[in-house]
């Protein structure tokens, strides 16, 4: 396997089972450098496995993911990586303020029992202006809507000056506006060079961002081309006419079949 | 007062008063953080067996227990990483474990489950100074711990799965913030006694952030009420002449009691002067 240390993620064989149950088989996954990728299927398809498994939150019974060029066991430039998961584990038992939510996206730049530093606080300020939340620096996470406690959470992630967004479902639960202030910002960031590797249900305003699509159905990718390909709804349902696996209605042959 | 104070035994007591008034919302904050909340009173249980096994051994009960909690605290932070029992389940099974345990070797040892009442509702007017310094040792450790690495344990208990992807040792910290409570649970023995010890760890957070926003903010309030409630409960259990541990919690439980009623009263008002503006995207 060559080693590029710009590519961002290069997973090759990513198998996982859970319980003895193999939820993902065998599957490849490329992110290049600012392309912005989305991973999509239906509920119970794997697509949040797998993120989890890119990310070395569940372990792999097989395969390979190089994050940088570097396999993911030895992968130490954590702060390169903005993991965005879902919005439902924002919030924690005791108050918590944006300002203090996007400050723990900083911990790989600060030292043990140190304070924050001028650089962490006009990271954090950065990070919160850039998704558009100014002036709710001092107000706590539960007080924020779901679409902002969204942002906040990639805001965390951008803290760390993160060149890989992987966000699990960011898009659940949020309303139609909401979504597209979080295309906006998306689009900006991949502009400016960001990677993003985002798991979807449906692809709503978001979708003329995407670079290239790639369906998972049960445990196994079923399609991987352009995004052109995805007309109507984009939920997975059994294709009746084709006979094809469950993947969103309208796909056209653009993309790579497997 | 002044007759109080002259008193060497209520001196003892109110130093190990502040101490533990300090460590127990020190370390709780981050429990309750994590949903963990009733943490401290499985612990506690455990505890309990290490006092029984003191008893038994002729060690010295703080030493037996500390040690006894720590494994306990360990043992359920593995549980809960690697384990298929579910949190609660786990929890109670220490209950249950640790109080059968702690009695049963009581009775082994030929003392009468009363012996256990000194440790099970604390004793803090029988303090002696070789257990105030072991008390301020362990207490000041745990404060300096759960302040200085406050920045690593928010993260941890903030978001356990962002936290391990950003490359944080969450398994080390996890283990940690078991093991101070096991600590500050003993330091809390003697003071408001092991059944009691995690609503020292819990009420004074619950009462804080009724009334705060940020989470730097419920921290230090917490410490500051479990401070005036260890303190004050010393005080009036001298006064009206009541065991000083269950005064100290109810003392906490009257402080959470007033910042409940004045936290909802006061988001009352502020959602009458800044009605939710909805052009804004507040919803």
């Amino acid at each position: 396997m060559s080693t590029d240390s710009t590519q961002p993620l290069k997973a090759r064989g990513v198998s996982v089972a859970l319980d003895g149950r193999p939820v993902l088989r065998q599957v490849d996954l490329d992110v290049s450098a600012g392309e912005f990728v989305a991973l999509l299927g239906a509920n119970g398809s794997g697509k949040s496995t797998f993120v989890r498994a890119a990310t070395g939150l569940v372990p792999m019974s097989n395969g390979t993911v190089e994050l940088f060029g570097t396999p993911l066991d030895r992968f130490h430039d954590r702060h390169r990586l903005g993991y965005v998961p879902q919005r439902s584990r924002a919030v924690a038992g005791v108050p918590a303020t944006v300002h203090e939510v996007v400050m723990s996206g900083r911990l790989a730049h600060r030292r043990l029992f140190g304070w924050s530093t001028k650089a962490d606080a006009a990271a954090v300020d950065a990070a919160i202006s850039r998704v558009g939340l100014p002036d709710r620096h001092r107000s706590s996470l539960s007080e924020l809507s779901g679409g902002q406690q969204q942002r906040v959470l990639i805001a965390r992630a951008l803290a760390s000056q993160a060149e890989l967004l992987i966000m699990d479902e960011p898009t659940a639960g949020v309303d139609h506006d909401n979504q597209e202030s979080l295309a906006e910002l998306l689009g900006g960031l991949v502009h400016e060079g960001t990677s993003v590797l985002l798991v979807a249900h449906e692809l709503g305003p978001l979708r003329p961002l995407i670079d290239r699509a790639i369906v998972l159905h049960a445990g196994e990718v079923a399609y991987e081309g352009p995004c052109e390909g995805l007309v109507g709804e984009d939920h997975a349902h059994v294709h009746a006419h084709t006979g094809q696996p469950p993947i969103p209605e309208g796909l056209t042959g653009e993309g790579v079949w497997r | 007062m002044t007759e109080m104070l002259s008193y060497e035994f209520m001196q003892r007591a109110l130093i190990a008063a502040v101490f533990t008034g300090l460590a127990a919302p020190a370390i709780g904050t981050f429990l309750v953080q994590r949903r963990l909340a009733l943490l401290g009173d499985g612990i506690g249980h455990v505890a309990l067996t290490g006092v029984a096994l003191g008893l038994l051994t002729g060690i010295a009960p703080v030493l037996t227990a500390v040690a006894v909690a720590i494994v306990g605290a360990v043992v359920i932070e593995l549980l809960r990483m690697f384990g298929r029992t579910s949190g609660d389940v786990a929890l109670a099974i220490l209950f249950y474990g640790g109080l059968s345990g702690g009695v049963l070797l009581t009775n082994l040892a030929g003392e009468s489950a009363a012996s256990l009442n000194t440790y099970l509702f604390g004793s803090i007017t029988t303090v002696s100074d070789g257990d105030l310094k072991i008390v301020a040792i362990l207490a000041v450790l745990v404060i300096s711990l759960a302040v200085g690495l406050s920045p690593q344990l928010f993260a941890v208990c903030q978001d356990e799965e962002h936290a391990r992807v950003s490359g944080v040792p969450v398994r080390v910290y996890s283990i940690l913030i078991a093991v101070l409570a096991a600590v500050t649970i003993t330091v809390a023995m003697r003071t408001v006694g092991l059944l009691l010890v995690s609503a020292l760890m819990v009420v004074p957070v619950a009462a804080s952030q009724q009334l705060t926003r940020s989470f730097r903010t419920t921290h230090a309030a917490a410490m500051a009420i479990g401070l005036v409630a260890a303190l004050g409960g010393v005080v009036s259990s001298y006064e009206i002449n009541t065991q000083p541990g269950p005064t100290i919690v109810m003392l906490a439980l009257a402080v959470f009691a007033v910042a409940a009623l004045f936290g909802a009263a006061t988001r009352r008002v502020r959602s009458r002067r800044h009605p939710v503006d909805f052009g804004r995207g507040d919803i």
